[in-house]
This record gives C-alpha cells, structure tokens and sequence, in this order.
C-alpha cells in the first residue's frame, strides 16, 4: 500500500507538570511493522496517544510529522487492549460503527467480507458479551480494517488473550496489516520478535533500536533467530529497570 | 410460586403484627382500626375506592412520563452541551432546595383541582431524580469507547446517539425506578391541597367524617399500588437492560 506513510515523532511529554519521558526520536517506518517494547509506566502507550491525536491531558514538546507531509487525522485506526465493542451493538454493528459516527453511509458488503475474514461468519449476529476474548478482539481487527486507514496504531491488542490465541491473533493482524504502517506497543518481548520489522525498546534511559530477526514477518515464534531476538529483548528489559 | 408463597407469608405476618398490636393496646376503632375492620370498609366501599385509585393512578402514570420524558430530554441537552449546564444546572440545583410540597397550593391557585396540579406534582417531584441520574450515566461513558469515537472522527451528535444514550440506559433504569416509587408522593400531596378526586382526597375525606377503617383502606390500596407500580417499572428496565446487552 504505497500510500501508508512514515511517521517521525520526536519530543519529551509530561502530564500534569509530572515528565512521563525525556526527548525522544521514534521512526515509524512506512508499510511495515514497529514494534515498541517497553516495561508498564514507561510511556510507551503515552506516545501511542499523541501518535492517535489523543493527546489533550499531555504536555508533548516536540512534533509528529508524516512523510508525506500530510495530516495524521482521519488516516489513523487505533487497536486497544481492551476492545472497546458497545455492549449493545452486535458483531456486524460493532465493525461498522465507525462509518455511523461519522454519519457515512455503511459499507455492508465490506463488512461482511471482513467478518469472513476473521473467521465469525458463524457468530455475526452476537452481542460482545456472548463472545470469547479471542472472538472480541478479532471484532475489533475487523472494525479496525473496516476504518480502511493507512496507518494502524496497536496498544497492547493481544496481552490479555492466552498464548495460543495470541499467537493466532498475532499471525491474523499480521496477514490482514499487510502494507499499513502499523505501530505495535507490547511488554511481550516474544511478541516484538515475532512482528517487528523495526523494533525499539523504551526504558527509562529512552529509546534503543534492536536489529530485528532477519526473517520477514510473521516469523515463527520457534525459530532459533526469533528466540535470540526474544532474549536479547527480554535483558534490554531486564537491565532498564 | 415461591415468590408468591413469600409475599403472601409476609402480608400475613404483617397483618398479624397489626391485629395483635389492636388486641393488646386496645386502642379504640377511631385510632386503630383492626386489619378486620379495614377489610370489611374496603370490601364495602370497593367501587369508591376503585374510583378513586384510578384516578390517582392517572395523574401518578402521566406524571410519570411527562417527568422521565422531560428528565431524559434535560439530561441529554446538558450532556451534550458546557453552557447549559452553565445555565441550566445551577437552577435545577436549586429548584431542589425548594421543597415540591410548598408548591402545592401555588399548582391548585393556577391550575385549579383539576387532574394537572397533580400531574405537575408528580412530574416535579421525579424530573431531578431522573434527570441527575441519566446525566451522571451519560457524563461516564467509558474513555476508551469515546478514545475510539474520536480517533474514528465521529461528530458529537453521533456520539451521543451511537454511544453515549446506550451507555447510560442502565443509569436511566435506576432513575426511573426510584421515580416510580416518587411520583405517586406528587400525586398524594397534589390531592390534599386541593382535589375532588382521587386516593389522597378520599382519605382526608374519610378522616373528616371519622372513617378511620375506610381512610386506612384507601392508604393500603394505595401502598399496594405504588408497590405495584414500582415491580412493573423494575421489571421493565431490568428486561430492557438486559435485552440491551445480550
């Protein structure tokens, strides 16, 4: 997707007078996966949240610029932990909220393509709350495309789902992100090692740049390169804090 | 059936309690009547009292959707918009330091004794309650569901409509249950100041002739009814909720 662009962030946020990080510089790179690791508290979702213009309580000093020069808004998609789905809206209502807020005409077929796509065909008619976490988050994977954005910011999507459906949603994002700039904030090193085409540790000493698996991704979560990658990232971890 | 077997267990404690307490303290019929004696004057006086009750129930149910009607509305124009509630909220604060009683027999000088000062009371006595609770729901959307709607650039109203009012329909429920145990406060009150119908005037009725059995029959019918009231108001919202989320 040649329209994805690349994102530079750059500067120091503090909220409320109390400094969450020092300057930093974080490249974004364009159509690929940026896998941000990072302890809790380190900042890392702070800096998603100015990246998804969220950022009204934060003090930023500094600039976020895009390749193309153009404006972040309306060309970002935001991915959460917690996925956010509206209790009383059913899966196929839930992926299509987006156009409804805005008051555009809803794309169905789209949507119901999606829904295939992430595998809940079967389930299309369900409430959240009659779901699994794994089948909530793909709804959100669905609603996140469904926003047909070049740029994809991911907070966490999958730390609260168990391994086996992780490494699934994992592979899903993967095939379904393909040509969007994705930013992945994750504390699972084993997780940046599989994504990352570009991967950052931030700990309390800032940013380092991690040369990822050579690999393309998704990489396989055994393969020896991968494991290394996920230990290299795990000491960075360990030593910060 | 089990429910039913513990409602009718407890009326029967209760009236046991009750007649008990007139055999033991002997008080006279004039103070306390005996649970035989209120039986015998609300079988006696059972189109009377029908009469009036559906008239009370009138003003308690119009009362009460005029009130939650205006409540809502109230509620989603200061959610939505900072100068109303600006303007607006300090009024209705203090509207409440006024007691809704006080304004009784200003309703009856305006609007006669007719059905609307009872209506109005009734409306009155619910709006905040209704209003304060369906305004706190709509002021506790969850962030991360308004995060989502701004990144997605949806418009305020749209907010409002998609998210916001469903988020705070389980708010609306607990208001509008406590509304339907108020609302028939209103209606009461409204009759004493000045009626020629209705529960609340066929008690004062029954009190100025020294009907004690039949004033105490129209204060149970109408206990039963405000109890009624309220279980189906309850049981509304609590399948409207529940259908809402599942």
């Amino acid at each position: 997707m040649s329209n994805s662009p690349a994102l530079h962030f750059h500067g120091s946020a503090a909220i409320a007078g109390t400094p969450i990080f020092d300057p930093l510089d974080l490249d974004i790179a364009a159509g690929k996966w940026t896998c941000l690791l990072g302890a809790s508290g380190v900042g890392k979702t702070t800096v998603l949240r100015l990246l998804a213009g969220l950022g009204d309580h934060i003090d930023h000093v500094g600039s976020i610029r895009t390749s193309d020069g153009q404006l972040l808004a309306g060309r970002i998609s935001l991915m959460a932990q917690t996925d956010n789905l509206m209790p009383w809206l059913d899966v196929f209502d839930n992926i299509v909220i987006g156009s409804r807020l805005r008051g555009d005409a809803v794309d169905g077929d789209r949507a119901e393509r999606l829904i295939e796509q992430v595998g809940l065909t079967a389930h299309r008619h369900k409430k959240p709350n009659a779901l699994s976490g794994g089948q909530r988050q793909r709804v959100a994977l669905a609603r996140t495309l469904m926003e047909g954005r070049p740029i994809v910011l991911l907070d966490e999507p999958f730390s609260a789902l168990d391994a086996k459906i992780r490494a699934e949603m994992q592979e899903l994002a993967a095939g379904l992100f393909a040509g969007k700039t994705v930013c992945l904030i994750t504390h699972d090193p084993g997780e940046a090692a599989r994504l990352g085409d570009v991967i950052f540790v931030m700990n309390a000493t800032g940013l380092h740049s991690v040369t990822p698996p050579s690999s393309p991704v998704i990489r396989p979560y055994d393969a020896p390169d991968v494991l290394a990658c996920q230990g290299q990232l795990l000491r960075l971890l360990r030593e910060s804090s | 059936m089990m429910r039913a077997l513990r409602i009718i267990g407890v009326t029967m404690f209760i009236l046991s309690l009750w007649h008990l307490l007139v055999v033991l303290t002997g008080l006279p019929a004039f103070i306390l009547p005996s649970p035989a004696r209120v039986g015998m004057a609300l079988i006696g006086n059972l189109e009377l009292i029908a009469h009036h009750a559906s008239v009370t129930m009138a003003e308690v149910m119009i009362g009460l959707l005029l009130g939650a009607v205006l409540g809502v509305a109230t509620a989603i124009s200061l959610a939505q918009s900072p100068i109303a509630r600006v303007v607006v909220r300090p009024m209705m604060v203090l509207s409440q330091a006024l007691p809704v009683f006080a304004l009784a027999p200003v309703l009856t000088l305006w609007l006669g004794y007719g059905l609307w000062p009872k209506i109005i009371m009734a409306l009155l006595i619910i709006y905040f309650p209704v209003t304060s609770a369906f305004f706190d729901g709509l002021m506790q959307t969850p962030r991360g569901m308004l995060d989502q709607a701004k990144v997605m650039q949806a418009r305020p109203w749209q907010i409002m409509r998609h998210i916001r009012i469903p988020a705070a329909v389980p708010a609306l429920a607990s208001g509008l249950r406590l509304a339907a145990v108020y609302a028939p406060i209103g209606a009461i009150i409204g009759e004493w100041v000045g009626a020629s119908q209705g529960l609340g005037y066929l008690m004062l009725l029954a009190n100025g002739r020294a009907k004690i059995d039949l004033m105490f029959a129209a204060l149970i019918v109408l206990a039963v009814l405000t109890l009624l009231l309220h279980a189906s108001v309850d049981r509304l919202c609590s399948y409207v909720v529940r259908r809402q989320q599942a």
